[in-house]
């Protein structure tokens, strides 16, 4: 146990979250699904994804969601991703708008922010939030390095690496740390939060900025680094599904580990050890 | 507790979850249709303007690239024939009896032929254009550096931006011409010209001939096609929508740097 976790005096609860950490954890549950889904809505706006520095290379798209009209007038819902093609109808290509009438739109009604297909209105979303998760999370590391948070509870010690074996089997049975071992962070945990805060967030935030022509002309050709503007597109759309997967990862460990437990550490900051602990 | 008492507890909470997403949704939807919502989501674009313009050096160049760079076909977005008669009738005669208008807060008002233009200080480069939907395409511009214009005609101190005003009609009767502004530090930008060549040949009718506004380090949508008249101006809330261009009047940026 370090020394920056506060015994509560209630022997069973601890202080695990300070009051900068928790808002900004907030900060950035409101922004990401915000950005998730306004990037949506822009994405429709031209729902396909290229390799390199521009959408005619003479290459086809690596990921296109289009929409087709047979005979009939039937409009069918086809995905194309890396030439083979797939009917997605429903979902992806073409989708019920909010009239319920079937159209053709990239990522549907449900996913996108606004819900219907208005790039303006999308983009000031997603470009007021992009200065909230800027800014949050450079605070965040920031906060983390200076305060030792980073130190003490996120890089795995040498201890951490040789159980990994152990932790990896523990989590797929569910099995979960109680007591002392409770209060810090195993090193899937660790390895998980450091690949989000420094891999995931600064590589979308990076691939981002690289789509604006005006940073372009910051260091003209720094884009190239990661294949181009449209490279760096791609990038991004992959980057914000893997954060989405590491949303969905953390929500289903919240939930498994004691939902109410979790989000009153999160809120308060206190958190209860696991029952069993005390009979160890 | 029991476990059924728990399995009530825990489908309450996914569906208290799933309600709770739908409010939130049909929320958003409602704010974003209100002006003083979109308004607050605006500050965003003021941020990234006085960020880029305080983080990017005056003279900070857009990426140039070669002709092997070049897109096979650069591709016509937006108007490709604009549907104005007086256009149609100068077009007709190969742009021969085009003059661009300068005027507004300048010492001296002037009008240019083609070939006063084509006289004037040029500039060629091989730029990407993204356009606001996402797309880049790669093309080679040759045009009259924007600033040479400017310099012939003495913007008075007090201007704070060029208005381009354009050949194409945004709406089917004729109306809504196509407008747009940009800042005199963006004008004197050493990219920023009024192209009248593309890849090598006279810029085509559907690529914005005689002559279209080429702005490096900002979406295509700012890039003005059918340029006429050139207005030197302090303030342009009164000029049509009052946002500073067409597409700015629909709710996009004025600021297009991102």
């Amino acid at each position: 146990m370090t020394k920056s976790r506060r015994a509560v005096r209630d022997g069973s609860l601890y202080y695990r979250h300070s009051l900068t950490v928790r808002i900004m954890h907030w900060l950035i549950v409101l922004s990401l699904p915000v950005l998730l889904m306004s990037g949506l809505n822009i994405f429709n706006a031209n729902s396909e994804l290229y390799w390199g520095k521009s959408s005619y290379s003479g290459s086809p798209p690596l990921l296109a969601l289009q929409s087709r009209e047979g005979d009939d007038g039937e409009i069918t819902g086809v995905t194309r991703i890396f030439g083979h093609e797939f009917d997605t109808t429903g979902i992806l290509g073409a989708s019920k708008n909010q009239e319920g009438e079937l159209k053709g739109r990239g990522f549907p009604s449900w996913m996108t922010l606004p819900g219907v297909q208005w790039l303006a209105m999308a983009r000031r979303w997603h470009l007021f939030f992009a200065w909230v998760l800027a800014i949050t999370s450079t605070c965040y590391v920031s906060y983390s390095v200076i305060s030792r948070h980073l130190r003490q509870d996120f890089l795995p010690t040498q201890k951490d690496w040789r159980s990994i074996g152990k932790t990896v089997k523990d989590h797929l049975l569910l099995r979960h740390p109680t007591g002392e071992a409770a209060k810090n962070y195993n090193v899937l945990q660790k390895l998980a939060y450091l690949s989000v805060v420094f891999v995931l967030i600064p590589l979308v935030i990076l691939n981002g900025l690289g789509m604006s022509p005006g940073m372009d002309a910051l260091l003209p050709g720094w884009i190239d680094f990661f294949g181009g503007r449209q490279s760096m597109r791609t990038i991004h759309f992959i980057v914000s599904w893997a954060l989405v997967g590491f949303t969905a990862i953390h929500l289903f460990q919240v939930i498994v580990t004691g939902f109410w437990n979790n989000l009153r550490s999160m809120i308060t900051g206190k958190y209860r050890i696991p029952e069993e602990a005390r009979h160890e | 507790m029991s476990k059924n008492n728990e399995l009530t507890r825990r489908s309450l909470l996914v569906r208290g979850v799933a309600g709770l997403g739908a409010l939130t949704l049909a929320g958003c939807q409602k704010v974003s249709e209100s002006t003083w919502f979109s308004k607050i989501l605006g500050i965003g674009e003021k941020v990234t303007y006085k960020v880029q313009r305080l983080l990017l050096p005056r003279k900070a160049m857009a990426q140039e690239f070669t002709d092997a760079d070049r897109s096979p076909q650069f591709r016509s977005n937006g108007t490709s024939t604009p549907n104005n008669p007086r256009y149609q009738a100068l077009a007709a005669h190969g742009f021969a009896d085009f003059r661009l208008e300068v005027g507004g807060l300048v010492d001296h008002p002037m009008s240019f032929s083609l070939a006063d233009l084509r006289a004037l200080p040029s500039r060629t480069q091989t730029t990407r254009h993204d356009c606001v939907e996402g797309w880049s395409a790669i093309g080679k511009w040759k045009g009259v550096r924007l600033g040479a214009v400017l310099e012939a005609v003495q913007p008075k101190p007090n201007v704070r931006y060029v208005i381009f005003h354009c050949a194409d009609p945004m709406e089917e009767d004729g109306s809504s011409p196509y407008y747009e502004s940009i800042d005199m530090e963006d004008a004197f930008h050493p990219q920023t010209i009024l192209a009248y060549e593309m890849n090598d040949q006279t810029l085509p009718v559907a690529n914005g001939a005689p002559l279209r506004l080429r702005l490096e380090r900002q979406l295509g949508y700012k890039m003005a096609k059918y340029v006429m008249r050139l207005e030197l101006v302090e303030d342009y809330s009164k000029i049509a929508g009052g946002k500073g261009g067409y597409w700015e009047d629909q709710g996009y940026e004025w600021y297009a740097g991102v």
